[in-house]
């Protein structure tokens, strides 16, 4: 430990080993087999459960939960992953409180949900800790369909594809598969390299390749049309690649940064003690993201960190619990306030802010502004989308797509956060891209 | 706080609440923590005649069912009767009583079915102060292979001659404890009545298996891969012994014979419900076995409550005050006509009463896209399925249609009393006066 939390600048190594390994344990440790049994014991096996409706997957949550009661928690995990094949990291990043514990009779009742998430955790660990793989191939089609994106929606309908019996390669740009749940979650939210363990599991059911550092339209890699003249159909699920700009003055000193990039760098690190971070930290956005930069940050040993969101706190993206998750590692949260500059020399020392207020035309600037110290800076105001072929129907930003996945082109479909219509949360990009992928096999076998 | 002393039989206890003949009761040590804790009396586990005493396995003796988060809802039993000697067990009887004089103490025997077993340790017994016996014809395992046990309490005429010759051979009150494990408890209840007991008390325990070991394919409790029906107690019991009670409270043969109350009795509202159907007092084991000694503080400031707000003075205002309104079904009001009602503020959407009825009822219940239940009239015939499996007490309530109203369903006008018997689809209806 060669500095601490004063000092200045943007440092590594500003805790003991020991406080780093507490810092990034797992947030929320697992049930272990008595504790789920008390909590599956709560479920009221609801009639068409509000839970499930609020579930992106529909998993079938009462039936789950039934078999964790029952002593099956295997039969649980089946259940789970049928629909939603990455069950296992939905379980430890879906904003439960919005989906189904926020819809959760008993949430009605007491105020105090079944623990659906954790629950479903427990199935699901214990199903992987068996490395038991409960889906089998059907008959090999000889198919053969490309899945751009190795993130949550493409490795859904990748599964699902290769379930059916299609041959699939995926095409990833990074050097790892997982996509956000690899390179784009707080650490602590899955330690212990779950998200490469679950994409190995995922793999067992056999029939896809994956083909690392290749990037939709980057010269020596490929076109869509290249993969439609190799293959039966194309899945696009790459994501956001591109990050929105402040678009203030300033905005190009150093040490001011995508939040994206800080969160997967951490991700990534080997060793959190060499990862620089700065004594006063500001974050600007409101969403999941910027709760996990602000967070980690914290976390990491900056001094101060403070989230700046330009409207409300009750209309911060980001959920209740994860603001609450935010205030209690020390993180403060401003709300109703734009950055208007970033001041320094070279790097960044001040961040300026106008204050704001609701408006017929949106927020309103208020001429009254203030500064945050700040020698590092995080961007988080959302993502765009890139490299896209010229071709396709855009729509809000996004990939236009029908349904059932279908973009404007013939034999190419999208989903996940580069597609229109999901909610940027992993749990609605695997319902895209397992639905996709049906509507592929629909389409592949000639209906 | 109310009086509940309790005069049974002429026994007297400062409270209505008793330990039954069963392992809590099997020593000095337990039966004086059991004062010290408040019970009102003790029915000392059973004892057997002079001689070597009887052994028990030495593996599990019990077995059990469970409900949400490991609730003890039943508990079932392959111990014997004490296997201790039987001069050790009433040296600490007298020990006890002597130290205890204001509790209930009654001795629990089970000796082979011949007078002179019976008058050899009826003398010794009545050496100890005792307050009573209490005569085991129930345990429904291991005695009853020996001819003992709820093989004597299966046969009436033993019940009767047994009894007469306890009441032949001692001063003391004697109670004749029943076996359920038969098709009509007013047979040896009226066989107790005939050979002069001073009550009865039930029930004993119910022949079961409480589950089955999957893999080794042998009943709970096993004993080296076997296992053997045991006797079943606790909450899961109650209803049953409730009927039971009831049936003797009511029966025009046993009327007025008293009755200690057994099965299941948790917390006051249970023993309450034994007394209202006619049970002097009750006896407790399982809540006891579960819980510790402890409960019956609760069954205590519970019943004492009660009793305030009912204005009652004494225990015997409550006893047996169910009893008139236990009936034969014919003698139910058929145009006694209601309906569920949903209280949507407290409704908490959970759709089981919807489940329920559509899957399994009269299809009486609509639900609405936004999951707002309500009862269709005109479908529900008031089975109050909906009511029981509402998690959320009295969200569901059954409201009774005044007299003159129509009922939707049937279309009839709700009229008078009329019941079964004056029914015309009863073929056998008397003609209308």
């Amino acid at each position: 430990m060669t500095n601490s939390q004063l000092t200045p600048g943007v440092v590594p190594g500003r805790l003991t080993a020991e406080s780093y390994c507490q810092n990034f344990a797992d947030v929320a440790p697992p049930l272990d087999g008595h504790e789920a049994r008390v909590a599956a014991d709560r479920c009221y096996f609801c009639h068409d459960a509000p839970c499930v409706t609020a579930c992106p997957t529909a998993i079938d949550i009462p039936l789950f939960i039934r078999q964790i009661a029952t002593g099956t928690p295997e039969a649980a995990a089946k259940t789970i992953l049928s629909q939603n094949i990455l069950g296992g990291m939905c379980a430890r990043v879906c904003p439960t409180e919005n989906l189904c514990e926020g819809s959760c009779v008993r949430e009605t009742a007491e105020g105090q949900p079944v623990q659906i998430g954790a629950l479903q955790r427990f199935a699901t660990d214990t199903l992987m800790a068996a490395n038991a793989h409960p889906f089998a191939r059907a008959t090999p089609t000889g198919k053969s369909v490309a899945v751009v994106g190795a993130g949550p929606a493409g490795l859904a309908c990748a599964h699902r594809l290769a379930m059916r019996g299609h041959d699939v390669t995926i095409y990833e740009s990074r050097p790892k598969p997982g996509g956000l749940n690899e390179y784009g979650i707080a650490s602590y939210k899955a330690p212990g390299g779950f998200a490469r363990a679950e994409v190995d599991w995922l793999m067992q059911i056999g029939g896809i390749s994956v083909v690392e550092n290749w990037q939709l339209g980057r010269a020596g890699d490929g076109t869509l049309d290249d993969l439609l003249a190799r293959h039966a159909a194309v899945f696009l699920g790459m994501g956001l690649a591109g990050v929105n700009a402040l678009r203030i003055p300033g905005e190009d000193r150093d040490h001011v940064t995508p939040a994206t990039d800080f969160i997967a760098e951490l991700r990534q690190a080997a060793d959190l003690a060499a990862l620089p971070v700065g004594r006063d930290v500001v974050v600007i956005g409101g969403g999941m993201t910027a709760v996990d930069a602000a967070v980690q940050a914290k976390l990491l040993g900056a001094e101060n960190v403070t989230i700046v969101y330009r409207r409300s706190q009750a209309d911060m993206p980001a959920s209740r619990h994860e603001q609450d998750h935010a205030t209690a590692a020390g993180v403060r949260i401003i709300a109703n306030a734009m950055p208007v500059a970033i001041h320094g020399n070279g790097a960044v020392r001040e961040v300026e802010f106008a204050y704001t207020r609701p408006g017929p035309e949106g927020i309103e600037r208020l001429p009254e502004t203030f500064r945050l110290k700040a020698d590092q800076c995080f961007k988080a105001i959302g993502q765009t989308l890139e490299g896209t072929p010229e071709a396709i129907r855009i729509a809000g930003g996004k990939i236009w797509i029908e349904h059932s996945g279908r973009t404007s082109l013939s034999r190419v479909w999208a989903g996940g956060d580069c597609a229109l219509g999901g909610d940027d949360l992993t749990v609605t990009a695997v319902a895209q891209g397992r639905d996709a992928a049906e509507d592929i096999h629909t389409f592949l076998m000639g209906a | 706080m109310a009086n509940l002393t309790s005069n049974f039989i002429g026994i007297k206890s400062p409270n209505p609440f008793w330990l039954a003949s069963a392992p809590p009761t099997d020593k000095e040590y337990n039966v004086r923590r059991a004062y010290e804790a408040g019970w009102g009396g003790v029915v000392w586990k059973t004892l057997g005649a002079e001689g070597p005493p009887v052994v028990n396995v030495n593996g599990p003796r019990y077995g059990v069912i469970h409900g949400a988060d490991r609730r003890v809802l039943g508990i079932n039993n392959i111990e014997l009767i004490t296997d201790r000697p039987l001069e050790v067990n009433l040296r600490e009887i007298k020990s006890v009583k002597r130290d205890y004089p204001d509790r209930a103490l009654v001795v629990s025997l089970m000796v082979p079915c011949d007078e002179d077993s019976w008058k050899a340790i009826l003398a010794r017994v009545e050496d100890t102060g005792a307050d009573g016996v209490e005569l085991n014809f129930g345990c429904p395992h291991g005695m009853a292979e020996r001819g003992m046990g709820s093989a004597v309490g299966q046969v009436p005429e033993y019940i009767e001659m047994v009894t007469r010759w306890v009441k032949q051979h001692s001063r003391m009150p004697c109670i004749v404890k029943l076996t359920p494990n038969i098709t009509d408890i007013r047979k040896p209840a009226e066989a107790a009545k005939r050979g002069g007991a001073d009550a009865v008390s039930l029930i004993n325990t119910i022949n079961s298996i409480t589950s089955v070991d999957l893999d080794d394919f042998a009943p709970e409790p096993k004993i080296d891969g076997k296992g053997t029906h045991g006797g079943y107690c606790g909450p899961a019991v109650k209803p049953i012994a409730l009927n039971m009670v009831a049936e003797i409270a009511r029966s025009p043969a046993t009327a007025g014979l008293p009755i200690s109350g057994i099965g299941g009795v948790t917390t006051w509202r249970d023993a309450a419900e034994f007394m209202a159907l006619g049970a002097g007092n009750v006896q407790v084991c399982t809540a006891a076995m579960t819980y510790g000694f402890k409960v019956v503080q609760e069954m205590i400031s519970g019943l004492s409550d009660y009793m305030d707000r009912k204005g009652f003075t004494s225990t015997a205002d409550l006893v047996g005050r169910a009893v008139p309104n236990v009936t034969d079904w014919q003698y139910l009001n058929l145009n006694y006509v209601t309906k569920a009602v949903i209280n949507q503020d407290d409704c908490i959407k959970c759709g089981r009463c919807y489940a329920a009825c559509e899957d399994t009822s009269h299809q009486a219940i609509a639900m609405s896209p936004d999951r707002v239940f309500t009862v269709k009239d005109e479908e529900c015939v008031a089975c109050n399925l909906c009511v029981d499996v509402c998690p959320v007490e009295n969200c569901i309530t059954m409201k009774e249609l005044p007299k003159g109203a129509v009922d939707p369903r049937t279309g009839q006008v709700v009229g008078d009393y009329a019941n079964w018997t004056t029914h015309p689809n009863n073929p056998s209806a008397q003609a209308a006066e």
